[in-house]
């Protein structure tokens, strides 16, 4: 079922770009069918799934390699389909409204990719089998690429996709090595079966630092959080979508899978952990600075994604109820806060804070849905954050650390989270509240149109859904408790409620709003204070600075190597061959036992005739000459082919003799009619000792191989079969058509694509000289004069 | 190939099409021309003989390309590579794909009849006149190798044998 919806997705995906011409913005409508499509079977098929019983399909992929495609879908994973599909539908709603009036050409291929993006993510939190998870887990990487990139005009849209790209993508080879890894330790490519058997030792140890750095990178966390903000180019749809409810989410859900299994490795917790604080201070930290009220919830999205790998990567029972909890709810209020952020900038042209002055007033839905969702994030009660919150709190008052190392994370988690509430009073206050007496020069509120309630309600929708939850947290309990069992068998059976009594937990919240608080009512002070302490060293820099560093690298790699004098190249090439095979060849030399010297006399004298021809052709001047005599030694080798009986070998090497002189002596019209004066004796010296030394090593190395061979030659069962199994008596045509036709299909590629890049090299010199543009090759000539006239009738034919 | 060359600053120096046109109708030797057109069709039945009789003799479909290859280089040198007097028309571009599309499709063929990819098949048909023949799909394949190194040989020659400026 899972394939066929993710087929479905792809369908959906791939009509979007033809439907667009027909139904413009209305496509995104179109496009919704394929996250409905996930609810509706949700429907019918989350609530046996939730209680336990895990959906299992498998399907062969590539049934030689015992690779198999299996899908797994327990009750996470309908809770991440249920964000992933939910959300979906939201924002295809959403997306037809925001456009509206913006569509540009390619707005058909951005739905495409934003349905693609769907179905990956659908296979991502589905997969079993861990390489198509690594390659659902990729497609993400792809389409995040392409919608980031969507503008594709502004060169700060493409940076950020390339940078996007490059930081996951780096971070899913890490990935996908500590999945081999992880694979190899387990004996199976499942997920389920790597997390029940749990290996240990020091390969998994490795294997799980390399996953949780591919979960970091794709999570946004800190070191490498700076390609989120940056991916904030994308239009707000996709930002809601991609960079905060789902794709960024799939970091979270691998530390989710591996935590309850893995946690107890010495490395896990500190790493995790370690890495989800410093993120959450991070991104609160960055979040206050920011006046592009999207980077404000961009950092604040990187802040809370570190909070969700606090809260999972514990890998206690208590935890995973508290992260699943966590996840739902960030999903809600961030996608119903980035749609508030479209709208706003939709209808008030700006995004600035310090341009927008009190559109409460004037879009009071909006501003009601953006203050409820701000509140949940912020975490005060009767709202589902506060719920997901009070959850984290008890996790870490009861945490797997020693006691003072649970009173340290509790501390960070507290600081943090009164960063949280500050700049989530931050978003309010800039995009609704009015602004007198501050710095603004702001658009007039009254210019500020009023959305069409189509625009507005997904986002009110989403945040309306974290407060019922929030006053009525049960509604979600089984929901949220069920899917945090299939994570973790050991958490008994439960509900969520709204009062936990007078818990810490509680008293930690009242901290938290007491620190918030404080942080709000100094927000002037504390922003002189950023601006006088913004440290100018930052994540972002030092990826620049590598890439730079890296480009430089490249070209003095490339400038060495690449000198552009053929005698080097092959110098390189044949020196390379005598070093490092030759070297090995030297203590293993051996001599065939019943060695030959020729079996026929005209053997010796054709070898005689190549020797002198050879030595001849490193005298001449000429070389006109040198070809010729070139292809004299190639059609002598053609005779000893003939002499041994090969006479599809000898047949062959004429004709590529014969074609290969021609094609010298067209070169050779554009070279000079005599090979260069004489270079120096030490460069004769060395080029006689590679070439000899080349000689040498052929020779010996034919021996050795001669008399190496310890099994029966594979080509003598080839010829008994050419005729019965080939239908030919051609042995060597059976093989390259039929036997070894693979590795024909192969080479006739390569010379394919040899045979282009040949022609455009040409072809490149060519347009270098002349200005004349030369399309097409081979067929029109590419005069200096422009097109070619016509020929008077009756002239030039033979 | 070898005889004296005009080169550009010889004779005429006006430049137009007409006058380099006429140097090179000079260049062109008249043996070599009614040469190639005595042997051209010959060599190109010989590398179709030796493209379906190689399966049982010497020959294939790479040996074929080449010969045909030949033939056509042939033509061309005895023509200078003047593009307009070219005999072979199908840019080689095109036989590039055309061959890989071929041998690609030959195996997809055998996979779609349930056997292997490239795996070939035999048949016998009952031709009037030839008798029995029998036929297997290799010879498809080896259409496609033919192809593709015809393409090869047409598309590096001819590049290379246009004027140099």
């Amino acid at each position: 079922m899972i394939a066929a919806l993710i087929a479905w997705h792809a369908l959906v995906a791939l009509a979007a770009p033809v439907l667009f011409r027909r139904l413009g913005c209305r496509v995104f409508l179109w496009c919704a069918l394929a996250p409905a499509a996930v609810l509706g079977w949700l429907v019918v098929a989350g609530p046996a799934i939730l209680a336990g019983d895990a959906l299992d399909h498998a399907f062969a992929w590539v049934p030689a390699l015992d690779l198999e495609v299996t899908f797994r879908v327990d009750g996470f994973s309908v809770v991440m389909l249920a964000v992933v599909a939910g959300i979906g539908l939201a924002v295809f709603l959403y997306a037809p409204s925001y456009f509206a009036g913006h569509a540009g050409p390619k707005l058909g291929a951005l739905a495409g990719h934003l349905t693609g993006f769907a179905g990956s993510m659908v296979g991502l939190v589905t997969a079993d089998n861990v390489y198509a998870l690594f390659l659902f887990w990729e497609l993400t990487a792809v389409f995040s690429f392409l919608l980031i990139g969507y503008d594709d005009t502004k060169g700060s849209a493409r940076g950020a996709a390339r940078e996007a790209l490059i930081v996951t993508s780096l971070g899913g080879l890490a990935l996908l090595a500590g999945l081999v890894l992880l694979a190899q330790a387990a004996g199976t490519a499942s997920l389920a079966g790597i997390l029940e058997r749990a290996p240990r030792g020091g390969p998994v140890t490795a294997a799980l630092v390399l996953v949780v750095v591919g979960a970091a990178t794709k999570s946004a966390q800190a070191p490498f959080h700076f390609w989120l903000p940056a991916a904030m180019e994308a239009p707000t749809p996709v930002s809601a979508y991609l960079h905060s409810a789902t794709m960024v989410k799939a970091g979270v859900y691998l530390v989710a899978r591996f935590a309850p299994a893995f946690a107890a490795v010495g490395v896990w917790r500190p790493l995790v952990i370690g890495t989800g604080l410093a993120t959450m201070v991070v991104g609160g930290y960055r979040a206050l600075r920011q006046h592009d009220l999207k980077l404000l919830l961009a950092f604040g999205t990187v802040s809370q994604l570190g909070f969700l790998f606090v809260c999972f990567g514990a890998g206690t029972p208590l935890a995973a109820k508290a992260g699943t909890a966590v996840l739902v709810a960030h999903a809600l209020f961030k996608a119903a806060l980035f749609l508030v952020v479209g709208v706003v900038d939709h209808q008030a042209h700006t995004r600035d804070v310090r341009r927008l002055d009190g559109l409460g007033r004037r879009l009071p839905v909006l501003a009601a849905a953006g203050t409820a969702a701000a509140a949940s994030m912020a975490g005060l009660p009767l709202l589902f954050g506060f719920v997901a919150k009070e959850l984290a709190f008890e996790t870490w008052v009861e945490g797997p650390f020693p006691a003072a190392g649970d009173a340290a994370v509790l501390a960070v988690l507290v600081a943090a989270s009164m960063l949280t509430v500050a700049y989530s009073a931050r978003f309010v206050w800039g995009a609704f509240l009015g602004k007198e007496g501050e710095a603004v020069t702001p658009v007039a509120g009254a210019e500020v149109g009023v959305p069409a309630p189509t625009f507005v309600a997904p986002a009110v929708a989403l945040a309306a859904a974290g407060l019922v939850l929030g006053v009525a947290p049960g509604l979600a309990g089984s929901f949220v408790v069920d899917a945090a069992r299939a994570l973790q068998p050991g958490l008994g059976a439960g509900t969520l409620v709204l009062w936990h009594g007078l818990t810490p937990a509680l008293g930690l919240s009242l901290v938290v709003f007491a620190g918030g608080a404080v942080l709000v009512a100094q927000r002037r002070r504390l922003e002189r204070w950023q601006a006088a302490t913004a440290s100018p060293v930052g994540a972002a820099l030092g990826y620049q600075r590598s890439l730079e560093g890296l480009n430089r690298l490249a070209d003095r790699v490339t400038g060495l190597l690449q000198n552009g004098s053929l005698p080097t190249y092959v110098a390189v090439v044949v020196g390379t061959l005598l070093l490092v095979p030759g070297a090995a060849l030297l203590g293993t030399l051996r001599r065939p036992d019943d060695l030959v010297v020729a079996d026929h006399p005209l053997q010796v004298v054709a070898v005689a005739l190549i020797a002198v021809a050879a030595v001849t052709v490193t005298r001449i001047r000429r070389r006109f000459a040198a070809v010729l005599l070139v292809g004299l030694i190639g059609y002598l080798v053609a005779g000893l082919f003939v002499i041994q009986g090969g006479a599809d070998l000898a047949l062959t090497q004429l004709l590529i003799e014969t074609l290969g002189v021609v094609i010298f002596v067209l070169v050779l019209r554009h070279l000079p009619e005599r090979f260069r004066a004489p270079v120096g004796r030490r460069v004769v010296a060395v080029r006689a000792l590679l070439a000899l030394g080349t000689g040498a090593f052929v020779t010996a190395f034919l021996l050795t191989a001669g008399a190496a061979r310890t099994t029966v030659p594979v080509g003598e069962g080839l010829a008994e079969r050419a005729l019965p199994v080939g239908g030919g008596r051609n042995v060597v045509n059976v093989i390259l058509t039929d036997f070894r036709a693979l590795d024909t299909l192969g080479e006739i590629a390569v010379l394919g694509v040899a045979t282009l890049g040949i022609a455009s090299l040409v072809g490149a010199r060519r347009r270098a000289r002349i200005t004349a543009p030369g399309d097409g090759w081979g067929v029109e000539p590419t005069g200096a004069e422009g097109p070619v006239p016509a020929r008077p009738a009756g002239e030039g034919r033979p | 190939m070898n005889g004296p060359r005009t080169e550009p600053g010889d004779g005429p120096v006006d430049g137009s099409r007409e006058v380099r046109d006429h140097d090179r109708w000079a260049r062109r030797s008249p043996i070599l021309d009614v040469g190639v057109g005595a042997v051209f069709h010959t060599v190109l039945v010989v590398s179709l003989f030796l493209l379906v009789s190689g399966h049982n003799a010497p020959g294939g479909g790479f040996v074929a390309g080449l010969v045909a290859g030949a033939a056509f280089v042939l033509h061309d040198v005895a023509a200078d590579f003047e593009p307009r007097l070219r005999r072979f028309r199908v840019p080689p571009e095109v036989l590039l794909g055309a061959g890989l599309l071929v041998a690609v499709g030959t195996g997809l063929s055998s996979l779609a009849a349930g056997r292997t990819f490239l795996e070939s098949d035999l048949a016998s048909l009952h031709l009037p006149w030839f008798g029995t023949v029998k036929v297997t799909s290799a010879l498809a394949f080896d259409l496609g190798v033919f192809l593709l190194v015809l393409g090869m040989i047409l598309g590096i020659v001819d590049r290379l044998g246009e004027e140099p400026e």
